[in-house]
């Protein structure tokens, strides 16, 4: 049981980072009814942004302009890169996908791959092979809470992640904006004779997804803190199936699927062995698919958001 | 047109005036013409160099000289074009009546003899151009068996309009199983110890080797043709890269193969013969099979299933077959690529390995023979050309895909048919 809810806290904290980039995937996916591939490369640069925040932050503190204690670091970090990345977020959608808009969703798919790869690549032309470590922000300290051992930093993790997701939903439910995502999600042709823009509701889901990623970025940088200009080729494909895993375009369905992604890779982890984990785990996914093949919330034959 | 007096004239005129050179000349023209400027380079290619100021012989068009030494670029592009541009055109424009007349000919016999004409002429091209290196044997090697894996990929990705990423998978399982295949029966080597049957035998059974890798994918495939009855779309693409980390995952857990380390020694039988013999096969047989019955078919599939369902199409069996054959090819591709560079390890079949793969297929053209040849190629040999670029190559290449994608969505060449007859047709000129 111990052993049980131990992993259960583990795979909290690594599904919350699957869930926050497969809703970037779900809510593009909504709108625009294709993926965007270099989402995965947007986390990367996110993770890259908030280091470089939180350097030049702690570097500002060192020299006494400004004095604040580490976590408001960390809050304003997270602040400062969201809405940093939300630009390259918006920037990617106006290279890559706008003049695509009419044309096969496949070379939409081209585009997103290859913006990916020149991200992963100019990081690497700016910043050297070398990886960079995150600076620790907060000291790690653990409870026992009856065996079951948690970090704060897991606890932080988790909680910002809900935290976000929520927010996400207020927004989507209760402001203008939110209704007219979800209005363009209904239906993509007529919404836009309503007059609204679709060109706007696109940047702007793009800015929102990305800044989730970012914030996935930085909560992955405060666990694991060692970045490098790949790390979101492997995140960005498993959220990706992730998203499809929920049902396309279903915001609640991403989030779940996120987390059961976490559950399942956490588990197998666990009880086999380390090396088997894809294997398993995909093999998990392609069973669920094969019985379930428009994924948890999807509509079969039909594209629609559920926000 | 000719009223124009803007700057457009000029290029106009241009056109005009090289279209009229060039379009005499048939495809036999242009391969006399390469003849010729193949036995330049290898009669004369040394000493133009040291002429020139360059170091050796430039192995990819220049290029890479070109980029690596930028003080060399006028001697490369001398000496590109006093070998192969000027040679190859004025040969090939003065020797057009001839090759006209000759192609016409051979025409008058069955197509068969014309193709293997043509396919004969340019082997000899290609084996005595990279001849002088070995490493333009080595990129040449690649660049078919890309084409080869292109092709098959737009079977699926072109002809019948999914998204499948599983083709590295399907690679990785031929290039291990045709390893195995020559590693178990025809070589002594540290893993699978004394050959089954005697290594004399190898060479000969190479063919059974890559048809067994071709099997052993063709028998993978199947996890993903199946659940493609009920699915279409992201649904299938999500399932066909399941397949692709499975499959990598497999063989990385799997020690009798070497798990991430690897497989090393195989045999050195594919040479360049063989890889360009098996690409022409692989060429002529998808280039029959999407003109054929089954090849409509999967358009129709692709358009829309329903009414594909309701005009007596029986879908299921076209994608079955379609993902069988395309996952065949792909394996005989992995099987070449394992005994061209005799060492595969999992890492290889990656996203990296997808990427790569659906970039030449969308570069080169969806539902299109000439496009998949075409994308193939180029991008194989650009990205060998640029190599002195480093690391800023990573950045021009999806450059160029972006732009590509913007201005072509669906490839430089879609939807054009390859037609072998109109290929090898003696070009008359317009006035006669």
């Amino acid at each position: 049981m111990i052993f049980f809810l131990q992993n259960l806290v583990n795979a909290l904290q690594w599904g919350s980072f699957y869930a926050l980039i497969a809703l970037g995937y779900s809510m593009v996916y909504g709108i625009l009814m294709l993926f965007n591939f270099a989402h995965g490369d947007i986390f990367m640069v996110g993770a890259y942004i908030g280091f470089g925040v939180a350097t030049g932050l702690l570097a500002l503190v060192s020299t006494g302009m400004i004095t604040a204690p580490n976590w408001m670091i960390l809050v304003l970090t997270i602040l400062f890169s969201m809405i940093l990345t939300s630009f390259v977020g918006m920037i990617v959608e106006r290279v890559g996908y706008r003049p695509l808009r009419d044309a096969p969703r496949a070379s939409a798919a081209i585009t997103g791959l290859m913006i990916g790869i020149i991200l992963e690549t100019g990081n690497l032309i700016l910043l050297g092979a070398r990886r960079v470590s995150f600076p620790a922000l907060i000291q790690t300290e653990t409870y026992n809470l009856g065996g079951v051992y948690i970090t704060n930093k897991k606890i932080m993790i988790v909680v910002v992640s809900l935290a976000l997701m929520l927010a996400l939903h207020q927004f989507v439910q209760r402001t203008k904006w939110g209704m007219a995502m979800r209005a363009m999600a209904y239906d993509y042709t007529v919404v836009p004779l309503m007059g609204v823009s679709i060109n706007t509701i696109a940047r702007l889901t793009f800015a929102i997804g990305s800044a989730l990623a970012a914030a996935a970025g930085i909560l992955f940088g405060v666990a694991y803190p060692v970045l490098d200009p790949y790390m979101g080729i492997v995140f960005g494909w498993k959220a990706f199936v992730a998203a499809i895993l929920g049902g396309r375009g279903s915001v609640l369905g991403a989030t779940l699927a996120g987390f059961l992604l976490g559950f399942i890779e956490i588990f197998v982890a666990m009880i086999f062995p380390s090396t088997l984990r894809d294997l398993i785990a995909y093999s998990i996914i392609l069973l669920i698919l094969v019985f379930r093949p428009h994924g948890f919330f999807g509509e079969p034959y039909s594209a629609r958001l559920r926000l | 047109m000719a009223e124009n007096n803007g700057g457009g004239s000029v290029w106009v005129r241009t056109g005009q005036i090289l279209t009229a050179f060039f379009s005499p000349i048939p495809l036999l023209g242009w391969l006399s013409g390469a003849v010729f400027a193949i036995f330049l380079e290898h009669i004369i290619g040394n000493s133009l160099a040291v002429l020139l100021g360059l170091p050796k012989i430039p192995v990819l068009f220049g290029f890479v000289i070109a980029l690596k030494e930028p003080t060399l670029i006028p001697g490369a592009i001398a000496y590109v074009s006093l070998i192969f541009v000027i040679p190859i055109c004025i040969i090939g424009r003065l020797s057009s009546p001839v090759t006209n007349l000759v192609a016409e000919k051979l025409l008058k016999l069955p197509l068969f003899f014309s193709v293997v004409f043509h396919v004969g002429i340019l082997y000899g091209v290609l084996h005595f151009w990279s001849d002088i290196s070995p490493y333009r044997v080595l990129t040449l090697k690649l660049t078919l068996i890309a084409v080869m894996m292109t092709l098959s990929l737009n079977v699926i990705n072109g002809y019948m309009g999914e998204f499948s990423c599983s083709h590295p998978g399907f690679m990785a399982l031929g290039a291990y199983a045709a390893s195995v295949f020559s590693l178990v029966f025809f070589t002594k080597d540290r893993i699978f110890g004394e050959p089954l049957l005697s290594p004399v035998l190898g060479p000969f059974m190479f063919p059974l080797a890559l048809i067994f890798g071709g099997m052993v994918a063709a028998l993978g495939a199947m996890v993903i043709a199946i659940p493609s009855f009920r699915t279409r779309g992201d649904y299938l693409a999500i399932i066909s890269l399941a397949f692709m980390f499975i499959v990598k995952s497999m063989i990385e857990n799997l020690e009798v193969v070497g798990g991430p380390r690897g497989l090393s020694s195989q045999p050195n039988w594919a040479n360049l013969p063989t890889v360009f013999i098996w690409t022409v096969l692989c060429i002529w047989i998808i280039n029959n099979f999407v003109r054929s019955t089954l090849g409509k078919a999967l358009n129709a599939v692709r358009d829309d299933e329903m009414a594909a369902d309701a005009m007596t199409v029986n879908t299921r069996r076209t994608k079955m077959v379609a993902f069988l054959f395309a996952a065949f090819w792909a394996g005989v591709s992995g099987g070449l690529f394992a005994h061209v560079l005799r060492y595969v390890n999992p890492s290889t079949f990656g996203l990296q390995k997808l990427a790569e793969v659906l970039a030449m297929v969308y570069f080169g053209g969806l539902n299109s023979v000439y496009g998949s040849i075409v994308g193939a190629v180029s991008l194989s040999i650009l990205g060998e050309m640029l190599r002195p670029l480093e690391i800023y190559k990573w950045i021009f290449i999806p450059l160029l895909l972006i732009l590509v994608m913007i201005y072509r969505p669906t490839g430089l060449i879609a939807f054009k048919e390859f037609d072998v007859r109109s290929i090898v047709h003696p070009r008359k000129r317009d006035k006669e």
